[in-house]
């Protein structure tokens, strides 16, 4: 229905050129409010006859109507305008830093025992730790290293005045957890060792992840299976892995595992000494007199042991340089590592 | 060891190429560390003949020399003090190339000396890189061809194998022993180029000698060899030999006893027999005896260490060095020459506990093969007579219990059982009888051999089972995947991995740094006493003897370092074991320590300059605390510490023990060690760390909180936690969160006091609270604060 009144051509254009919503909202007060002059309008329709009463109604209905419609109409524009000068006004240098940006890190020793942690965790070993400080019998008799051993030379050992010494290996936490559980065992032992040794390629500090695993089942060839698949996933790649006896008091088969070097993959470079392997840890079986020490009943299980210097595989992994790095501490360097 | 790869093919020639040797060395467990050239790269080198030899006409230390190389001669300027007429020489003729440095070959070319020609040019030992001697010409044996190359006279076709044997492996100490397991790992036999000694006996000295300790020395043999002739000189072929193996040339009778300890493994002394007398005592040395070593070190003797004596005095150390008092020199003429097998347990460890490692000691603490001591000797004294001629004395030969030959029983299932593989019973006969132990016994089970007396590692089955696996190539083994048997792993989930304790504090900023263990006493002492403190009795250096106490030395210290590196900002921390001794033994104990220095955030347009305090410290700390789930076992009271700063020092406790302290530095110790004063640090127990509570959840109330603020001014040495504690008593379980919103100082509020805003945070679990509820638990903490603190509402 057409309706021609110049009351809502008012209102309308009022609507249209308002500016903002109280204007807007001031407009529907006086046209269609309580007293509004559309409303007011209504309030008359009493005086009317009722044949014209009904007609007119309609029409002052379909009025407010269109009233509201335009009114809503011209809100949403208003609003649009609003927000789009908001937006320009509030517009800012997303480049700019961010706040509370202060970044630590983990050292990159931490770092490479959880990662060595995590591959051995996810394949049932537990973690077990010990002293620092060691007694002689854990350190070296209960690994089958009596006193004079030749072998007491290859561990340059730090001596306390009380005879204690400081650990020069983390073997002997393998033999306080054979003395004190029984196998299966399958356990992992990482931590700091001491060797009274200091040049370009010792430290007398540094750190070491051993493995110790007594099982009906253990034997060589599932110790060279574990080896290579930990080497193939720490390394996230299929390197060459070989095996070469070697001696250590406390295994026999003993192996040393030379790795194709991963710099090179195995053609020679600077890091491997141009000989394409790198020496990367050292393996047996537990020595019989080891496990019988611990009191591990050897006609029923055997056990296979390893370790690795974790200093070493840091330096692989991250392209460390220089050992003594490790222990300066220098923020430059460790700011390096992130997470 | 390093040997020369010529003299070990006169035992036994593998015909392999030198990479396949090494390989095949290093792969059998003998590691070859190196391999060398036995002499520089020169070429048109030949044996040269002098001669005549005039003066330069102007020039007196250069000689003119004619020269032959067999076919011409030529003239040849030369300065070395040694040419003389009728020797032969190393000559470099015209055109040669001498690698006289790393870098370059140099080409020998006419030249004019002085205004004489000179037609190529006489060669020391060092110009060839053959040795180090550059006094004067390197003299060959007359018996070299004139104009011989030189590199086929000398057969320096040759190569200097550097082997980094283990421990157990004594028995690969010599060119015999490498020989011998050369052979096995080729299927070789090796064959001995020792021919047989007939040395007849023409004189009857003998030394009389009595072991005392026969344990440790079950076998001594010795001879006396009477006037040789000193003047002798080693012939090249030895010298040579020794060179290349790593040895010097010394005198005829020391270098022939180091032949043998080459070529045999037995090592061999001479003393000289005159100043010995005529008997000898093998016996222990008496407390306060000492003895002058060859090399003039003078030795205070333990009551452990095993000598060699004559009635009056020890003469040396058995197995180890011998002493200058007995020592031959260029005016010996009579030798007692000593052969004996010491047992291993008797060497080991004696030299390195007189800081002494000789060729001697490194073989015997190994073991020596306890049936090589004849051989030994008459092929010492074979060589000998023919160097330096002499009148042969009997072989005296004193012995008391040799070491048993063990036999060892090997089951054929046990080769399976340890490598996870089947090896033929063929294969192991094979093995073994290669390795020296052919079966003394065999069935289908098992083979029952005897260890070799070189061998004084194989005792016990496992020791074969390796030596069939090294024999085998360990890489021929088979390797099966990781084991399959499923089993979880519990771990108690309340409980906080070391890995999540240090990642938080990674993730709150702070760097984690590693620092010795041990540190400088005098830096060790500024933080702890020094009774409790744990020195080592062998540390590297002085300024790394004492074990640390605490990390805070080593945090400082690092902190220090990377100040002085222009790093402004440090937030640091460490976990590792502190060493303390008590009156119960050494207490070793986990913490985790961190420090914080300098601005407290990075340099930021979002950020201000103020500098960390020790709030900033706490809040890391209370952060740790919370990953525990216990926070209410935990308080933080004034507390002081020898390191911190009295006023800015608070002890951590948890069930009312000490676990920690953390505070800013002492402003005395900021000082002595150059840091900056507003240097922030903690030190916690790891271990109580390490526990906490699994989450039980609450029942959340539907009811709405009601928040009130509170605002009192107190007096200063009220403390936080005291107000918290009172209204927590006075609110009791409605009081749901209360936090200090404002703290503040001015000249209205006064001098000694403090505003301090408090929001509480109240709720009823089943039920709204209405307002006078509220506002009688508010007066209630008003009044209690009045009363308590005398606290004055401010409104």
């Amino acid at each position: 229905m057409q309706i021609e009144n110049p009351l809502l051509e008012e209102a309308l254009r009022a609507i249209e050129k308002s500016l903002d919503e109280v204007t807007l909202e001031a407009l529907r007060v006086e046209y269609t409010g309580k007293k509004g002059r559309i409303t007011e309008k209504l309030k008359k329709l009493g005086s009317l006859p009722p044949e014209e009463r009904r007609q007119e109604g309609e029409v002052i209905n379909l009025m407010k109507k269109r009233v509201f419609a335009a009114i809503s109409a011209r809100k949403e524009v208003l609003v649009a305008e609003a927000i789009k000068i908001q937006l320009d006004a509030e517009r800012i240098d997303v480049t700019l830093p961010g706040r509370g940006k202060a970044q630590g890190g983990l050292h990159p020793i931490s770092l490479t025992i959880e990662r060595i942690s995590s591959i051995f965790l996810s394949a049932g070993y537990e973690v077990a730790e010990g002293p620092e400080i060691e007694d002689e019998y854990h350190n070296f008799e209960a690994l089958n290293i009596p006193q004079h051993h030749p072998a007491r030379a290859m561990h340059d050992t730090f001596y306390l005045s009380s005879g204690e010494v400081l650990r020069t290996h983390t073997s002997p936490v393998q033999i306080r957890v054979m003395e004190n559980a029984a196998p299966p065992l399958k356990i992992i032992c990482p931590g700091r060792v001491y060797r009274c040794d200091s040049d370009l390629t010792h430290t007398p500090m540094f750190h070491q992840v051993e493995g110790l695993l007594i099982d009906e089942q253990a034997n060589f060839a599932s110790l060279k299976g574990t080896i290579e698949d930990f080497l193939h996933s720490y390394f996230e790649k299929e390197l060459p892995v070989r095996f070469r006896p070697s001696y250590f008091p406390f295994t026999e088969p003993s192996a040393e595992v030379d790795m194709a070097c991963a710099n090179c993959s195995g053609k020679g470079c600077r890091i491997c000494s141009n000989s394409g392997w790198l020496e990367i840890m050292g393996c047996g079986m537990v020595h019989p007199k080891v496990l019988e020490m611990s009191g591990i009943d050897t006609n029923r299980f055997n056990g296979f042991a390893f370790g690795m210097g974790v200093e070493r595989l840091a330096m692989l992994r991250y392209g460390v340089g220089d050992l003594r790095t490790y222990f300066e501490n220098d923020l430059r360097f460790l700011s390096q590592f992130v997470g | 060891m390093i040997f020369s790869i010529n003299w070990l093919r006169e035992w036994v020639d593998p015909e392999l190429a030198m990479a396949d040797f090494v390989e095949l060395l290093t792969m059998a467990g003998l590691e070859v560390d190196g391999v060398s050239k036995v002499a520089g790269g020169f070429t048109n080198v030949v044996v040269g003949s002098v001669e005549s030899v005039s003066p330069h006409p102007s020039a007196d230390k250069l000689k003119l020399c004619l020269v032959s190389d067999g076919k011409e001669r030529y003239q040849v300027v030369c300065g070395a003090p040694n040419v003389s007429v009728g020797v032969k020489v190393p000559f470099a003729k015209p055109g040669a190339f001498l690698a006289l440095d790393k870098e370059k070959s140099v080409e020998i070319k006419l030249a004019n000396l002085r205004g004489v020609d000179s037609s190529g040019m006489l060669c020391s030992g060092e110009e060839l890189g053959i040795g180090d001697d550059s006094s004067g010409l390197l003299v060959l044996p007359e018996s070299y061809e004139t104009g011989s190359d030189l590199h086929e006279a000398m057969e320096l076709d040759d190569l200097s194998v550097d082997l980094d044997l283990t421990p157990n492996r004594g028995d690969c100490l010599s060119i015999r022993g490498l020989a011998r397991e050369v052979g096995a790992l080729t299927r070789k036999a090796p064959k001995s180029p020792i021919g047989e000694q007939n040395l007849p006996l023409t004189c009857d000295d003998v030394v009389k000698v009595e072991i005392s300790d026969g344990d440790a020395c079950p076998l001594y043999m010795g001879r006396v060899i009477r006037g040789i002739d000193s003047n002798r000189k080693t012939p090249m072929w030895i010298k040579e030999k020794l060179r290349r193996c790593g040895l010097r040339s010394i005198d005829p009778i020391v270098d022939v006893t180091n032949y043998v300890l080459l070529e045999l493994g037995q090592p061999l002394h001479a003393f000289d027999f005159d100043k010995l007398g005529n008997s000898v005592h093998v016996r222990k040395a008496f407390s306060d005896e000492s003895l002058v070593l060859l090399d003039g070190k003078e030795l205070k003797l333990n009551e452990e260490t095993l000598v060699i004596a004559n009635d009056d005095e020890a003469l040396a150390i058995a197995g180890v060095m011998g002493g200058l008092s007995t020592a031959v020199d260029d005016k010996t003429s009579n030798v007692f020459l000593e052969c004996a097998f010491f047992s291993p347990l008797a060497i080991a460890g004696k030299a390195r506990a007189y800081g002494l490692h000789t060729d001697a000691s490194h073989r015997y603490e190994r073991g020596v093969d306890y049936k090589l001591q004849t051989l030994a000797l008459e092929r010492a004294t074979g060589l000998l007579q023919s160097i330096v001629g002499g009148n042969i004395g009997p072989v005296t030969i004193t012995q008391k219990d040799l070491p048993v030959e063990c036999e060892i029983n090997l089951s054929f299932l046990n080769v399976e059982r340890l490598l996870g593989v089947k090896i033929g019973q063929d294969e192991i006969v094979s093995i073994l009888s290669r390795l020296g132990m052919p079966p003394l016994k065999l069935t289908d089970d098992s083979i029952t051999v005897t260890s070799p007396s070189y061998r004084f590692d194989l005792e016990i089955e496992a020791d074969l089972i390796e030596e069939i696996a090294r024999v085998y190539g360990y890489n021929s083994l088979p390797k099966t995947p990781t084991f399959n048997s499923q089993r979880f792993v519990t771990n108690p989930e309340a409980s906080l991995t070391d890995t999540r304790i240090k990642g938080h504090l990674a993730a709150r900023g702070f760097h984690e740094v590693i620092n010795y263990s041990f540190i400088d006493p005098a830096l060790s002492r500024l933080f702890a006493p020094e009774e409790t403190t744990l020195h080592l009795k062998n540390p590297i250096s002085e300024e790394m003897s004492s074990m640390r106490t605490s990390l805070m030395p080593g945090l400082l210290m690092t902190l220090k370092y990377n100040m002085n590196r222009q790093r402004e900002r440090v937030q640091l921390f460490e976990s590792g074991m502190v060493f303390k001794q008590t009156a119960n033994g050494i207490a070793q104990s986990s913490v985790i320590a961190g420090v914080v220095a300098g601005p407290r955030n990075p340099k930021s347009w979002t950020n201000g300059k103020e500098l960390f305090d020790f709030f900033d410290l706490k809040g890391h700390v209370e952060s740790l605390i919370g990953l525990t789930g216990n926070v209410e076992e935990f308080e933080f009271l004034p507390q002081s510490h020898g390191s911190l700063h009295e006023g800015q020092c608070a002890g951590v406790l948890r069930s009312n023990d000490v676990i920690g302290f953390l505070g800013r530095v002492d402003p005395r110790l900021a000082r002595e060690l150059d840091i900056p004063p507003s240097t922030f640090l903690f030190e916690l127990t790891l271990s109580e760390f390490r526990s906490g509570n699994l989450t039980k959840v609450s029942v959340l109330s539907k009811f709405p909180e009601v928040n009130r603020d509170l605002s009192i001014v107190v007096a200063e040495d009220v403390s936080a936690a005291a107000i918290i504690g009172c209204l927590s008593e006075q609110a009791k379980e409605l009081l749901v969160d209360v936090a200090i919103v404002d703290l503040y100082r001015s000249k209205e509020i006064g001098e000694g006091e403090k505003s301090i805003a408090i929001s509480l945070t109240l709720q009823h679990h089943s039920r709204t609270l209405d307002d006078e509820e509220v506002s009688v638990i508010l007066s209630k903490c008003i009044n209690e604060l009045e009363l308590r603190f005398k606290a004055k509402l401010r409104h």
